[in-house]
């Protein structure tokens, strides 16, 4: 297989002038990543200020509800309440051992803003935030959280004021300082080599459940794993290490909107079309001649046209399954998992959780662990603004 | 020879500097354009590079990006460009370059349009986002055609880097003059002139510098060491302001 690529898709398709940039980090993973420091450091912070292992929880009311057995992995437990973090204290200290000085990141929940926030916090580094305008407004807490902990954030105004152009906004600033700063990319998409870097350090995810529910299951693996898919870093870290056992069906669930006709969505997996965005090959949301579309979802974490280039892969050769959730039956989802097991998920983790109960029928009797990515807190000015 | 390099050198063999202006296609509006394509060739510029205009610009700064998208929502796309050119085609003493991002161009198919941009007598294409690593198919299919995918490097290509874009390389080599976006800068880096010198020895096709350039005094301290100038925002700038491109050309020619 080429380098970088995942079948048909991935690569480096980006300017020239972020080449060196992209191959120092390549570099990088080959030497520091492995090196004992690293391994020590890294180990050490995800044990003391995130708190892994997450643990995975059994839900017996939902379960009993649905007719299944309903598993999480319970990833909004981790320190700033997503699974962002495992990646942005990974990518963070290799960065610190680079010698750079600033981690850059773009964010569209504000999740990722967050995490790289207390990333650059705990290293002692500047962290420095693209955010859409749009988001900026619907996210409001998460924005508070950076600020308060030292980040810069900078609202991007252009194209449609959400993730896709603050990944524009953030791939000019490393241009132009790419010798002081490192792009803390936040999910497992993008050139080559960060959707491998961003699964290297989301890969846990999957690691501890697999070995979490076996413990629990007498050694048994669950039936579906399921997780929701926006650039999909949380998805691609839930399944790796499923992805040998092929007796486990893997699902992702990309966010259709509203789901009426015409509306803007989120779910490039689903009707996009193969082309090229942020420096890597995909499926895309984009017209008939190349120009990227809109994406709308009531989760400001999936709504992004593109999607990683692994998870297109995962579809091309049918080892990943990949559905649509729309925004209400999200919101269904976020009701019910915080009514009935007094958990708050986030609406990106409630596309995942709403899988288990639009397909109910087909699921009978079947074990299901869910990646609940993050925690919900966020949420609740836009829940305010729907219910 | 491709005859981007063919251009430059008359300029150059007459102790001139080549010229490059760039525009997006379609801007200011449509009919204006052309004026404006009429006025450069007349003013005696070597390549008149036309932008194709994409959603998402990364290596562009705010001044081509807000034009651009002002013509992508005017409705330009790459059948409107190339048919233009092709009903055009011999009118313009200028080579033609094409400028732009790949996934319009993939879409479009990339086969089919290096046929259509021979057909329409384009001679060059610059895609802002592909690197050596990822040229190979797209250069494959320019081949035949006559048509030239120019490389582009910098302040931070290695020696080694551009050696490997020179193998094979035809047209121009176009060189980025700062670490950032498009667009018109007061000052350039001081240390261009090392890398420059660089590329000149690397490259033996001639040597383009853009990026920040707005008029010609910006330019001497670089004598003997570039073949041709590019600029785009500075003259996007003047057209928006009401002004003419001739106008514009008068202090560079």
């Amino acid at each position: 297989m080429k380098k970088g690529y995942f079948g048909d898709f991935g690569g480096q398709f980006i300017p020239e002038l972020l080449m060196p940039p992209l191959i120092e980090l390549e570099e990088a993973m080959e030497t520091i990543l492995p090196s004992e420091e690293f391994q020590t450091r890294f180990t050490n912070m995800l044990k003391e200020n995130v708190g892994r292992p997450s643990t995975i929880t059994y839900c017996p009311n939902i379960s009993k509800d649905l007719g299944l057995d309903l598993w999480l992995k319970r990833e909004d437990l981790n320190h700033s309440g997503a699974h962002k973090i495992n990646n942005t204290l990974g990518q963070g200290l290799l960065a610190k051992m680079m010698g750079k000085d600033v981690l850059l990141a773009e964010t569209g929940a504000g999740m990722h803003g967050v995490a790289t926030a207390v990333a650059a916090a705990m290293l002692d580094m500047k962290a420095v935030i693209y955010m859409g305008a749009t988001d900026i407004v619907r996210q409001a807490p998460n924005v508070g959280r950076m600020k308060l902990m030292g980040a810069e954030i900078v609202s991007v105004e252009s194209g449609t004021k959400t993730l896709k152009d603050a990944i524009n906004e953030a791939l000019r600033r490393w241009l132009a300082d790419q010798e002081t700063t490192h792009y803390c990319f936040g999910t497992a998409a993008g050139p080559h080599p960060f959707p491998t870097l961003v699964r290297e350090f989301q890969q846990i995810i999957s690691k501890e459940a697999r070995q979490q529910y076996m413990d629990r299951n007498d050694g048994d693996l669950p039936d579906v794993v399921v997780a929701c898919v926006g650039g999909g870093s949380n998805a691609i870290g839930m399944f790796h290490h499923f992805i040998p056992d092929e007796s486990v069906k893997l699902v992702g669930v990309e966010a259709a909107g509203t789901g009426e006709p015409g509306c803007d969505d989120s779910a490039p997996l689903d009707h996009g079309t193969e082309g090229i965005l942020h420096g890597m090959k995909t499926q895309l949301l984009q017209t008939e001649e190349g120009q990227i579309l809109p994406s709308h979802s009531i989760a400001p974490g999936l709504d992004y046209p593109g999607v990683g280039p692994e998870h297109a892969h995962l579809q091309a050769t049918g080892r990943g399954d990949y559905v649509t959730i729309n925004d209400a039956q999200a919101i269904n989802a976020f009701k019910t998992l915080s009514q009935r097991e007094g958990i708050i998920p986030a609406l990106e983790s409630s596309h995942a959780v709403a899988y288990a109960i639009e397909h109910k029928e087909e699921l009978q009797g079947k074990s299901v662990l869910i990646c609940l990515s993050g925690r919900g807190d966020k949420d609740l000015g836009i829940l305010d603004q729907i219910l | 020879m491709n005859p981007m390099q063919i251009k430059i050198e008359e300029a150059t063999k007459q102790g001139k500097m080549g010229l490059i202006p760039y525009l997006p296609a379609g801007f200011p509006n449509r009919e204006q354009f052309w004026k404006e394509l009429e006025e450069l060739d007349a003013a005696g510029v070597s390549v008149i590079e036309i932008g194709m205009p994409f959603s998402d610009p990364v290596a562009d700064g705010p001044v081509v990006e807000k034009a651009a998208l002002k013509c992508l929502a005017d409705g330009i796309n790459l059948t409107w460009i190339l048919d233009e050119l092709k009903k055009r085609k011999g009118q313009f003493n200028a080579a033609l370059l094409l400028m732009g991002y790949l996934n319009p161009v993939y879409q479009y198919g990339v086969d089919k349009f290096a046929a259509d941009c021979e057909a329409a007598g384009v001679s060059g294409l610059i895609i802002a986002d592909i690197p050596l690593e990822e040229s190979g198919f797209l250069k494959k299919a320019l081949t035949p055609h006559g048509v030239s995918l120019v490389p582009l490097v910098g302040l931070n290509t290695s020696k080694e880097r551009m050696k490997l874009y020179a193998e094979n390389a035809s047209g121009f080599c176009y060189f980025v003059s700062v670490l950032g976006t498009t667009g018109q800068r007061e000052s350039l880096p001081e240390r261009i002139k090392e890398k420059l010198a660089e590329a000149k020895e690397v490259f033996d096709i001639p040597i383009a510098l853009g990026f920040g350039i707005k008029h010609p005094d910006q330019l001497t301290q670089f004598e003997g060491l570039m073949d041709a100038a590019v600029f785009g925002s500075a003259l996007i700038t003047h057209i928006e302001n009401g002004n003419s491109s001739a106008e514009f050309m008068e202090p560079w020619i």
